[in-house]
């Protein structure tokens, strides 16, 4: 990702993450840590105890009015309206031409009130953007600057949250969420991640983001908390082959190329996008993004090509190891005829082909 | 953390003189700014190598790095227990961590590289 011009801004959390020995870099337009013990063992921690992210960088609107389901309903390909209160959907915000302004979560607090989030690199596009599209009786806030935003993800996730709450979180089902006290604070406890883990996203007030992170680094410790940084967010999201906007997902690939067809929902009624989306799932796609592992030794990155026969057909968007399968993999736009599971391939890798395969996705799915 | 004796390169590799030959590879800040390191990539033996021409690439998770040969020279030897082991670049930079050994061709370029003071001293100027 390009980074924009200007100072980067920082979380409420800054100060703590310096504490902590983090390496910063900059993300987005955010100065973030990119990990504190390591990835490789922030990543094992995740899959195996519980990790603990600051993504406050990350973009909430609020949606009200009579208008706000038609608004959502205009500007995402998911259906809003299949949502019950308390519960949590992975959409798309849509160009007219079916590719992403951005891909969010869509909240809904009641029929008159639905929360997105957003990524933080596309806060303010995607303001600009919802602004000028939603219907005349819903409006819009950008509530980011209030909101802190702090993941806590992995199999001990549920056991260490709930000694700072009253609310019973064996009740929240995945992908649903619950308003309530932690550490006595108004908070929004979501069973959601961007991990492939088990684990909740607590929304919380800015001003709360230090006591609250500090609970729960004490609450955890014993179950093996560790802190995360992005690089093993990255690592863990590819796993569960969980899209990234800017590298797998952008303005110039429509939401079908990208293989999100289940948050498309034509039948709905009009969208944003919804012609050529409609036209795409009649004739089918010309590309489509896969999931592949290497077969010879070598590591994919972002913008390898991939090749096959000799010829150009597709190039990588996403690629690193996998820390808990062992093996490299990523995701690439490969030309339709060659994205069935098992297709082989090769990625150049400095100017050599290296043999991969396209592999049934996700990557990892956790043991339920 | 940068032994005293080795010669250290602005690229953040070091070379170690043994007889006419020396021993390469990459520094305690080079490994610590990569992390984790789960990929080598390095030249076979017999290959000629000019002063400060790439002889081969490691890799974190995150990020791709060139290494560069401090000298010149021709490979005599290549720590293949790197290929299984890529972590011992991370624990042992200076000992397990070794990446290949040159023949020296020039001694005389040793002089272009710096003592472990001054390498020091190079990355304090460079704010690290």
């Amino acid at each position: 990702m390009s980074e924009p011009a200007g100072p980067l801004k920082r979380t409420p959390l800054f100060d703590v993450h310096r504490q902590l020995g983090a390496k910063m870099v900059p993300f987005g337009g955010w100065e973030m840590p990119v990990q504190y013990a390591g990835i490789l063992e922030e990543h094992r921690a995740v899959r195996s105890k519980v990790g603990l992210f600051d993504v406050s960088h990350m973009g909430e609107f609020e949606i009200k009015g009579r208008g706000a389901l038609a608004a959502v309903q205009r500007i995402t390909t998911n259906d809003a309206s299949r949502l019950g209160v308390g519960q949590v959907q992975y959409s798309v915000l849509t160009t007219p031409e079916g590719t992403f302004v951005d891909d969010v979560t869509v909240y809904k607090f009641a029929d008159d009130y639905y929360c997105l989030t957003v990524n933080a690199s596309n806060i303010e596009k995607d303001f600009a953007w919802v602004r000028d599209h939603i219907v005349p009786t819903s409006h819009v806030r950008n509530a980011s600057d209030e909101v802190a935003l702090l993941a806590l993800q992995g199999p001990k996730a549920q056991e260490t949250l709930q000694k700072l709450t009253p609310v019973e979180l064996g009740k929240i089902r995945y992908y649903w969420f619950a308003e309530g006290k932690v550490l006595g604070v108004d908070c929004c406890i979501s069973r959601t991640g961007y991990t492939g883990e088990d684990g909740f996203e607590i929304y919380t007030r800015s001003d709360h983001a230090v006591r609250l992170w500090n609970a729960l680094v004490e609450a955890g410790t014993p179950s093996g908390l560790q802190p995360c940084g992005l690089g093993a967010r990255d690592t863990l999201r590819l796993e569960a082959k969980m899209a990234l906007y800017g590298n797998d997902i952008d303005d110039r690939h429509t939401v079908l190329e990208a293989d999100l067809g289940w948050i498309v929902k034509l039948e709905k009624g009009d969208f944003i996008g919804r012609e050529v989306l409609a036209r795409q799932k009649a004739e089918g796609v010309r590309r489509k993004l896969v999931g592949f592992e290497m077969v010879a030794r070598g590591i994919a990155r972002s913008h390898y090509p991939i090749v096959k026969g000799g010829n150009v057909i597709g190039e990588v968007t996403s690629g690193s190891p996998a820390p808990w399968l062992g093996k490299n993999i990523g995701l690439g736009y490969v030309t339709a005829e060659h994205a069935a599971v098992g297709t082989e391939f090769e990625v150049m890798i400095r100017n050599n082909p290296v043999a991969a395969k396209v592999v049934q996705t996700p990557f990892y799915r956790r043991p339920r | 953390m940068y032994p005293e004796g080795l010669h250290y390169t602005k690229e953040h590799e070091w070379i170690k003189l043994e007889g006419d030959q020396g021993r390469v590879g990459i520094t305690h800040f080079a490994q610590s700014q990569l992390g984790d390191v789960v990929f080598v990539e390095l030249p076979k033996v017999g290959k000629p190598l000019r002063q400060m021409e790439t002889f081969g690439v490691v890799e974190s998770v995150k990020a791709v790095s060139d290494l560069y040969c401090p000298v010149t020279g021709q490979v005599l030897e290549v720590n293949s227990s790197l290929e299984s082991k890529p972590e011992q670049i991370n624990s042992d930079p200076y000992g397990q961590g070794w990446m290949i050994v040159v023949k020296i061709a020039e001694p005389k370029e040793l002089r272009d590289l710096m003592t472990a003071e001054k390498y020091k001293a190079y990355l304090a100027a460079e704010g690290h």
